[in-house]
């Protein structure tokens, strides 16, 4: 069955209007003492048995933290975090990592049940061969605050040379990709959020797509933060080899809490000749309430390297949720002929502030990019585009396409669009379009004249903005995504 | 039954409908005709419940609804339909799903099943075809990029797939060539019964060739001045109207 797709039908039928998502789970936690020293790294570090190499990481990183500054470029504004009023790690009590579902705890499994997420194989797999119509099964990692719980079709994928596992594991069972790869995309110090994710990072997905192989299954990542006062600071990193493919979701709730909560993760992206990455996002963490009370800061450093030649890295996303969103995803197209993609709806409503958008970074020759930004704001809030395209000295024949619309919804919320680009090659070819459009009133007289009520008018208008970003996710996450555009955005009209 | 007494309503500082009595009994069409800006558009908007008017006096039911009470969507849902005078633009929705959606909407709220995409299509087609229309009308987005006649074919479409009981037409005319226009009234005739009615605003005797009016009746600065039998509309077509205005005077 579907994976997030029941989230919604399930958790809309039982609850009404506001965030959906929002209950929390009673699980015994582990929790670090509050503060983040040197010994705190450590501990973190030993929970997880880690190698000396990744302790000294972690503490290099830390080093680093201490002397960056939080970035304040972005158009966002809130009260100053105090990094030493949070844990920085929680994990489910057990006495060691689940070796099969039957060891989680079943407190958390109905928690996931109740998000429509099936961490019971058995239960995808009722069918074994997809009917048609019907979706395909996906492999789940589920990430419960900063701890992988389960991941399912492990055995099933490993057959097909497919790792999928979570990142804890893979420092132990292939620690040489880890370590070849971990920081070689996002280094520790590149920024404020990422070096302070080097230094605490719990857990997050690790995948691994060897030469020729096109990966059997959608892979999807489930992360919720439930823990309170918790920082929550998931790692994930894939590598997918020469002519390898994959196609990786993320889906992401959180708990409706009054106090905010800091997520800094960093996702690292590579792939190497031929090789195709697809990786797409449906954010929905708690944007806190009408009065901007509560919810997420997200501060989010992900970046894909296309290293080899005709290589393609696509970023899909879909965000409505976070009180905050610092979010860049972008490619480095090194590989000749290289290809990165950013598609992207950002919705904020109420009092949420977006700042997001990509960087293109052309280094290689007839490197190709496009950039589709939709962006929807609603009620008070603030919805930035933020991007750049940059395009080196050799990159000849580079080529960039964006395009970046905003609808506004109401007139006390503010949409921004601003694009860097930069070419030092006379041979590249750069395009940019923007357009800013409102629902107009007789758009939505028309479909309520046709029948439709009002929120559903809202919805087809707002999907039909968003059709070409969203027909660029995998089929399972487009319907839930629409839904979820529709949700977000209920009650911010008339 | 469409009854409207004694209609007053306008925007803020103007009245437009200046007391508008209007009877429409179930199963006849009746064509209104008058100058620019006499009020007709106006008063398709109020009886399906456009935002921006204020209704100052009078009552408008419709088979026992209080039209007036209702929102634009329970109105649809009650059965009545308006064929816009100009038709808007929904970028990146496709014609097909806002159909589907709309059609779905009006029978959950009537309590009937809804349809399935397989019938929905197989009923969309048959329309189609019945009208000869071009069969990408489903595929593109809802009227945009459509030329004047496309649009008001598309409206036409819509009203035949809807089958509503009431059908405002606000000059779906204006603008068609004869062919464009023979498919209007074939939209309109299609559905006549004895359970729907159908008001046609227009400024040409040549649609009431077509869609054969059971009466005719004349707004002028927003009141009705004058109603008659179809012959009415071939006096308005030979003297115009300002000959009927000056008499009502
Ligand atoms: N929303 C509006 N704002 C300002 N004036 C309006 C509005 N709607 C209608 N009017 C005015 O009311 C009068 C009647 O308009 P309308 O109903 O469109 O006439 P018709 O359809 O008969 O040509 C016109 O003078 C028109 O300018
Ligand atoms: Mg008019």
């Amino acid at each position: 069955m579907a994976a997030v797709a029941e989230t919604l039908d399930t958790v809309a039928a039982v609850t009404e209007g506001g965030y959906k998502w929002g209950f929390s789970t009673d699980i015994e936690m582990d929790m670090a003492p509050k503060g983040l020293n040197e010994d705190i790294v450590r501990l973190i570090s030993s929970r997880k048995n880690e190698p000396a190499w990744l302790l000294e990481w972690r503490l290099k990183a830390f080093a680093l933290w201490k002397k960056l500054d939080e970035p304040n470029w972005a158009k966002i504004h809130h009260a100053p975090i105090d990094y030493q009023d949070l844990h920085y790690y929680a994990a489910p009590k057990k006495k060691q990592g689940p070796k099969s579902l039957d060891e989680v705890d079943p407190e958390l499994l109905k928690m996931y049940e109740k998000l429509g997420i099936p961490l019971k194989e058995h239960a995808i797999l009722a069918g074994v061969e997809p009917v048609e119509g019907e979706r395909p099964p996906i492999a789940i990692d589920a990430v419960f605050d900063s701890v992988s719980v389960a991941t399912t079709f492990k055995d099933t994928l490993a057959k097909s040379g497919v790792i999928f596992c979570p990142i804890s594991e893979a420092v132990h069972s292939h620690p040489e990709l880890v370590r070849q790869y971990l920081g070689s995309v996002v280094p520790a110090g590149d920024n404020y959020f990422a070096a302070l994710n080097s230094a605490v990072f719990s857990d997050g997905s690790f995948v691994f797509i060897p030469k020729g192989v096109r990966c059997p299954m959608e892979l999807s990542t489930y992360f919720r933060i439930n823990a309170r006062n918790t920082g929550q600071f998931e790692r994930t990193l894939i590598i997918v080899e020469d002519g390898g493919h994959v196609s990786y979701l993320e889906g992401c709730t959180a708990p409706q809490r009054d106090e905010n909560q800091l997520h800094a993760a960093v996702v690292e992206l590579v792939a190497l000749t031929d090789a195709t990455i697809k990786y797409s996002t449906v954010q929905n963490w708690y944007p806190g309430d009408a009065d901007g009370k509560g919810g997420i800061y997200n501060f989010v450093t992900k970046r894909g390297a296309c290293r080899g030649a005709r290589s393609k890295i696509s970023w899909t996303q879909v965000e409505t949720g976070s009180a905050i969103t610092w979010k860049y995803p972008s490619c480095v197209l090194i590989g000749d002929g290289s290809v990165g993609e950013f598609y992207s709806v950002a919705v904020t409503t109420n009092r949420q502030q977006a700042d997001t958008g990509t960087k293109m970074i052309h280094i290689g020759k007839n490197t190709k990019s496009t950039i589709v930004s939709k962006g929807i704001s609603a009620g008070r809030s603030d919805n930035t585009y933020r991007g750049l395209v940059r395009i080196m000295k050799n990159a000849d024949g580079a080529r960039n396409f964006t395009q970046c619309d905003s609808l506004l919804i109401g007139d006390q919320c503010g949409a921004h669009t601003v694009p860097y680009i930069e070419s030092r090659n006379p041979t590249a070819k750069t395009e940019h379009e923007a357009t800013t459009s409102k629902i107009a009133e007789d758009q939505l007289f028309y479909c309520r004249q046709r029948g439709l009520s009002q929120e559903d008018a809202v919805g087809l208008i707002v999907n039909g903005f968003c059709k070409d970003v969203l027909k660029e996710l995998p089929m399972e996450f487009a319907v839930e995504a629409q839904k979820l555009l529709a949700v977000s955005l209920e009650g911010s009209v008339g | 039954m469409l009854e409207i007494n004694a209609l007053r309503a306008g925007i803020t500082d103007k009245e437009i409908l200046k007391g508008i009595d209007l009877i429409v009994p179930t199963g006849e069409v009746h064509a209104i005709m008058g100058p620019n800006g006499s009020g007709k558009s106006t008063l398709s908007y109020i009886l399906s419940g456009r935002d921006g008017y204020d209704v100052t006096g009078g009552t408008a039911m419709f088979d026992g609804h209080d039209l007036l009470e209702m929102d634009p969507e329970e109105r649809a849902a009650a059965g009545l339909f308006l064929a816009f005078q100009y038709p808007v633009e929904l970028p990146g929705v496709n014609n097909a799903n806002f159909l589907r959606t709309a059609l779905n909407a009006q029978r959950r709220a009537r309590g009937e099943e809804e349809l399935d995409a397989v019938k929905f299509l197989k009923l969309a087609r048959a329309e189609i075809k019945r009208l000869s229309m071009a069969d990408d009308m489903l595929k593109r987005n809802v009227n945009v990029g459509f030329s004047g006649g496309e649009k008001k074919r598309n409206e036409v479409l819509q009203m035949a797939i809807l089958r509503p009981k009431l059908a405002i037409l606000d000059e779906t005319d204006s603008g068609l060539d004869i062919d464009a226009l023979k498919i209007v009234a074939d939209g309109v005739n299609a559905l006549r019964s004895p359970d729907f009615s159908a008001l046609v605003i227009t400024h040409y005797q040549r649609l009431l060739d077509y869609i054969v009016p059971d009466r005719v009746h004349v707004l002028a600065g927003g009141r009705i001045i004058r109603s008659g039998g179809p012959e009415l509309a071939h006096e308005l077509e030979a003297n115009g109207y300002a000959a009927v205005v000056a008499e009502a005077a």
